[in-house]
């Protein structure tokens, strides 16, 4: 993990180095723009909640990072470089990990299983060629990662089908955290949670920025983004259109910039 | 492993500050104590089967009834043993009997023929052994290419293979049996070590159940078969490539009915079209007594042999006590059912 300075807020501070850049990506279905000229960057430690109403294009402009979908035109750069996902399987390799709403975990399976699934450990030797799995290394760095998003599950070789959906959702976020190098995101992660649950997981998000892994948090969830983010990017039709510090702003703003209502007045942040 | 051992307090990651929501269990102890006994509860059901059928008819404790139990359980204990692996992936393999007769007829063919042309025993062994893994393999490819090409049911896609590959078996030799075959294969039927008290198909029949025991268990192959039972979608977000990882499980499902084919032939000295027939069903009840759920995700291979050896102690106890054998099919039903229900019983606890 390289070592940054989280973004203090405000105009202020010297702005990081993106480590995820999108530059005038549009997504057309036929007729219908889904994303129109999107630019946005995601520096190392900060926290961007991405928000729009239904249809906005959160979900087109999430799936085009995460390498679910290719962009009609515009491209995507990691530290700097143009790549080109054809698969999530390509954004998981370049350091891209996504947390998904049904967080995708296998509830037969125990806590480092999941961690580990489809990047198995194997042991050295004859028995590691035909896929022995090195259970104690894959148990131990399951805890190691786990203490470093302080996370806390009794055991690791829990199965997953037990656990509370507050911790289900702390493996998913430890699971992002453990494997991804660049960026994290996260499509609804708290829809389905109690609000002490949410506010842990917003805790969570926070822990994992502050070890320099950035967050981009999709939510409807409009307290929690304004309460966990340093950026507040708004999409309306496919279009950014704010990129907000709260700060600056407040909820009612947000909910205006959400609604169009802010542009028609005319305001602007950006 | 290269690892240095963690003291086991290490693998209990406790974080004092910033914790998320530990979540207290709220299962009632008896469900805890089903679930923490895991496959082993079957165990003591099997261990009250033998001392019961013993009390009731004395002669179960006798060589002879031990080679009977065990003759009988091998090819069933071989057809679970894949059926274990199909099932954890929540599929289900009806075709494995079915296979197991066609492997049978297609190799003992093939070994007829070869020595009709004065080939020796050797060669036709080994080529006609081949042949009944690799026809066992190929029906299994082709159902685990259709159930993922085609993305219909596996119960579908093997009922189907089911009944065109007994139909094939008995267009193999005019539904007839075949009994010239070489002497390997015969002797292989009666061959014993442990001065006769293990034969050696049942040494084959448990290798290959701790050959794929710890294949599902220690491997990454094994894990990833779990996964895809437990929520495909998360295997396939994981990278896994889930479409080949079932060809394969079907494949490994289809070659060991070859095995099991090769071995009821041997035993009987003779490939009969009808071998294998209804198999499927004692198969599946085997793996599900053993605690597997046909849902995906559960089940281990020491579940299955004992499921198997519930199965075969039944079987031969009701014999043995005299009981008329159509209470053997009632009676096995009936174990099937009653191992589900406590399943359910021992699981409701952990599946949310």
């Amino acid at each position: 993990m390289t070592t940054v300075q989280r973004p203090t807020g405000g105009h202020g501070g010297a702005p990081a180095r993106p480590v995820v850049e999108v530059r005038g990506v549009s997504k057309r279905y036929g007729s219908i723009h889904a994303l129109r000229d999107v630019d946005m960057a995601i520096c190392p430690g900060e926290v961007v909640g991405l928000v729009g109403d239904n249809g906005a294009g959160k979900s087109t402009l999430v799936n085009i990072i995460a390498g679910a979908l290719a962009p009609t035109s515009g491209e995507i750069l990691v530290d700097g470089e143009r790549v080109g996902f054809k698969s999530p399987t390509d954004a998981r390799d370049a350091g891209i990990e996504t947390v998904y709403q049904d967080l995708a975990l296998a509830p037969d399976l125990s806590v480092w299983q999941n961690l580990f699934l489809g990047r198995e450990l194997t042991v050295r030797g004859p028995l590691g060629w035909i896929g022995w799995l090195d259970r104690r290394a894959m148990a131990q760095q399951s805890v190691t990662d786990l203490e470093r998003t302080r996370i806390r599950i009794s055991s690791v070789s829990s199965r997953v089908g037990r656990l509370s959906g507050g911790q289900r959702q702390a493996v998913a976020v430890g699971r992002a955290a453990a494997w991804g190098s660049k960026v994290i995101l996260m499509d609804e992660p708290t829809a389905a949670l109690g609000v002490e649950q949410q506010q842990k997981v917003g805790e969570l998000i926070k822990t994992v920025a502050s070890h320099g892994l950035p967050v981009l948090l999709i939510s409807h969830n409009l307290p929690q983004v304004y309460d966990v983010c340093d950026r507040i990017l708004v999409l309306f039709h496919g279009r950014l259109i704010a990129d907000l510090r709260p700060e600056e702003t407040d909820m009612d703003g947000i909910v205006g910039w959400i609604t169009g209502a802010a542009m028609l007045s005319g305001g602007s942040t950006r | 492993m290269s690892a240095p051992q963690p003291p086991a307090a290490a693998l209990d990651a406790h974080v004092a500050e910033g914790e998320l929501e530990a979540g207290r269990d709220s299962v009632p102890v008896f469900q805890r104590f089903m679930e923490r006994i895991g496959a082993f509860w079957t165990l003591g059901v099997l261990a009250v089967l033998i001392v019961a059928f013993g009390i009731a008819a004395p002669t179960l404790y006798t060589k002879a009834a031990w080679l009977a139990t065990s003759s009988f359980a091998v090819e069933y204990l071989i057809l679970a043993i894949g059926q274990t692996y199909v099932i954890v992936t929540s599929g289900i393999d009806l075709a494995d009997g079915a296979t197991l007769g066609f492997s049978a007829m297609a190799g003992s063919l093939l070994m007829e023929n070869l020595l009709a042309s004065h080939v020796s025993g050797g060669v036709a062994s080994f080529v006609g052994i081949l042949l009944m893994l690799a026809t066992g393999a190929g029906i299994g490819l082709v159902n685990g290419l259709i159930i993922t090409r085609v993305k219909l049911p596996p119960f579908i896609v093997t009922l189907g293979t089911l009944t065109a590959v007994t139909g094939a078996t008995d267009l193999l030799n005019n539904g007839t049996e075949i009994t010239n075959l070489p002497g390997f294969v015969t002797t292989l039927g009666t061959a014993n070590v442990l001065s006769g008290w293990l034969p050696v198909p049942v040494l084959i029949a448990l290798a290959l159940a701790v050959l794929f025991g710890l294949g599902l268990s220690r491997t990454r192959f094994g894990m990833r078969t779990y996964a895809i039972g437990s929520n495909e979608i998360a295997a396939r977000r994981a990278g896994v490539d889930v479409d080949r990882h079932l060809v394969r499980v079907y494949m490994i499902s289809g070659v060991l009915a070859g095995v099991a084919g090769l071995l009821v032939t041997a035993n009987f000295s003779a490939a009969s079209p009808i071998a294998g027939a209804n198999d499927e069903l004692y198969a599946i009840a085997a793996v599900v007594i053993g605690g597997a759920s046909i849902f995906g995700g559960r089940g281990t291979m020491f579940g299955t042999v004992i499921g198997t050896g519930i199965i075969a102690v039944l079987t031969t106890g009701l014999v043995l006590a005299n009981v008329q054998p159509f209470w053997q099919q009632v009676a096995i039903g009936a174990v099937v059912i009653g191992a589900v229900a406590v399943d359910r019983v021992r699981t409701r606890a952990g599946t949310d």
